[in-house]
């Protein structure tokens, strides 16, 4: 029991339990990824025993590459968007009345928690040829044939900042939720204008709050495979749509696990470098 | 409390902000909704109907994965409420060396990308000769619940104040019962917070339960994925409406679990 441990400075039991869990179905796992990664691809199924470096050399080959750029193209653009979308937001909300502050934060928190199928069906339905928007657009004489929104790049990408931008929201209004307005009044006292005393004192006191929020758009958005599939139609290949295929098509689980592995890196180096800047809290207090 | 300066200077574009950033975010919901009362296949307005509900409930393989998917959630938010409130708990007031690596490592499911605990469950399930299905799915849910509940708990122990505890032990209330008695009632909250977080998250999980499953085991998201790869049939408008109608019930029980904690606070 807890408060017996704190007295005998033992081990804490309580916590056993998890941490046998979280070895069996985590940490092994995961090792087993990183040795599968330098085995070959077995004639029929599964892998042969031979140690080789062939899976990693692949990864610099063109096809590869480019599927790396392209998804981390789409991250960068993924959390470039929802922070510009997002900051505003975040920021208008925390100055709002109490009331309606609650209400906005339970809105935003809703559709988070709603299934994301769901929610990128619904774009579906908007996008597609004969879908709403583009009845609304002939209707409305703006157009007279339908406008192609669906099957394309930037379906994808309002579906990836849609489905991420709670998270950006989120973390940005926690910050800006502490922030202690005197500073600002006190700037703007000393004769800085809205927008100086903005940029140079409410955007370095929100800082933790924005890389909270794009550490936390950037590591989902390269995996999301479905909203690519569903809305970019496969066109747009990502790191996410590259692993599940070499799994599931090309069967190459050497392939596939070297593709984790490379991906495990980024986001450990994304991690590493939010937490030298950043310190640690912020990534749990979110959750 | 600390004047907000913030709270008068709020202009009426800030508000037309909020006011379309949130309509747009509740857009694609209520276009699923409204189309799954829409008489017809096509996309045009058509008039009222429940046809497509009536349609859903005789559908026997949604059903089942309705059924896979709820069975799914309670074991795996059940189970990581256990494991994450003991491993919390357990890891509430100790000091040493390890411990922020420790920490690190339980989070470690929420913070890698899905696909990558994926395709680890699928290559570690078959080493080991799992049979793929509902025990595989139920793992690997387990996991990535449990750092939900040990978040929201340890934040709880945090922000308890240790010398409640202290004072049941010198009343000479033993460890165990100072534990029930004191502590418990108090992370309560937070517990079942976490559970209905998990149990959500496990409920819209798509990407693990792909590769965690057999051939024979669907759940609901995967049906629904499924399905609008195929092509788009209405009950899929029906059945993502029920889905929505459960979420808000299960946020509206926790806002008012969050309430409840608020005023135990005051």
């Amino acid at each position: 029991m807890p408060m017996n441990s704190r007295k005998k400075g033992g081990v804490p039991l309580a916590a056993v339990p998890m941490y046998i869990w979280t070895l069996l179905l985590v940490a092994i796992p995961l090792i087993y990824i990183v040795g599968l990664s330098f085995l070959t691809k077995a004639q029929t199924w599964g892998v042969d025993l031979n140690f080789t470096l062939d899976s990693y050399r692949k990864l610099f080959t063109p096809s590869y590459l480019k599927v790396f750029g392209q998804s981390l193209y789409v991250a960068v653009i993924t959390t470039i968007a929802a922070l510009a979308i997002g900051y505003p937001f975040a920021y208008f909300t925390s100055r709002l009345p109490k009331r309606a502050r609650s209400l906005v934060l339970m809105l935003i928190i809703v559709p988070f928690w709603t299934n994301s199928l769901v929610r990128i069906y619904g774009w579906m339905i908007l996008l597609r040829s004969q879908g709403v928007i583009n009845g609304l657009l002939i209707s409305l004489g703006v157009i007279d044939s339908p406008l192609k929104l669906l099957y394309n790049f930037g379906a994808v990408m309002v579906g990836m900042v849609y489905a991420l931008i709670p998270f950006m929201i989120l973390s940005i209004y926690n910050s800006c939720e502490k922030i202690d307005w005197s500073l600002v009044e006190a700037a703007r006292d000393l004769g800085a204008t809205r927008m100086r005393a903005f940029w140079s004192v409410t955007v370095p006191l929100t800082m933790p709050g924005i890389m909270a929020g794009c550490v936390l758009v950037f590591i989902p958005s390269v995996g999301l495979f479905f909203i690519s599939d569903l809305l970019g139609g496969a066109k747009t290949m990502l790191l996410g749509n590259l692993i599940k295929n070499e799994l599931l098509v090309a069967r190459n689980w050497p392939m596939g696990a070297a593709l984790s592995v490379a991906m495990l890196l980024m986001t450990l180096g994304i991690i590493t470098l939010y937490k030298r800047m950043a310190g640690d809290k912020e990534l749990e207090g979110l959750l | 409390m600390k004047k907000r300066i913030g709270t008068r200077s709020n202009s009426p574009f800030a508000v037309l902000y909020i006011a379309i950033i949130l309509v747009l975010m509740y857009l694609p919901i209520l276009v699923v909704v409204a189309y799954s009362f829409n008489d017809t296949k096509l996309f045009h307005w058509a008039g009222f109907t429940t046809d497509w509900y009536v349609k859903l409930f005789r559908n026997r393989t949604i059903i089942e994965a309705f059924w896979n998917s709820l069975k799914l959630a309670v074991l795996s938010s059940l189970s990581a409420c256990v494991l994450g409130t003991m491993g919390a708990v357990g890891m509430s007031k100790r000091h040493f060396k390890t411990k922020g690596m420790l920490e690190n490592l339980a989070i470690v499911p929420i913070m890698v990308p899905e696909i990558i605990l994926g395709m680890a469950y699928l290559a570690f399930f078959s080493l080991v000769k799992l049979p793929f299905g509902m025990l595989t799915l139920v793992m690997a849910h387990t996991t990535f619940c449990v750092p939900y509940i040990y978040i929201n708990v340890k934040a709880a122990l945090t922000n308890m104040d240790p010398s409640i505890g202290e004072a049941a032990l010198d009343l000479g209330a033993s460890p165990t019962r100072a534990f029930f008695d004191i502590t418990a009632p108090i992370i309560l909250p937070a517990i079942l917070s976490g559970t209905l977080l998990a149990f959500a998250m496990s409920m819209d999980d798509v990407v693990i339960s792909f590769f965690a499953t057999g051939s024979e085991t669907s759940t609901l998201p995967l049906q629904v994925y499924s399905m609008l790869k195929m092509g788009v049939t209405p009950e899929i408008n029906a059945l993502c409406t029920v889905m929505l109608g459960t979420v808000f019930l299960l946020v509206a029980l926790s806002s008012l679990l969050k309430a409840g904690r608020a005023r135990g606070k005051q």
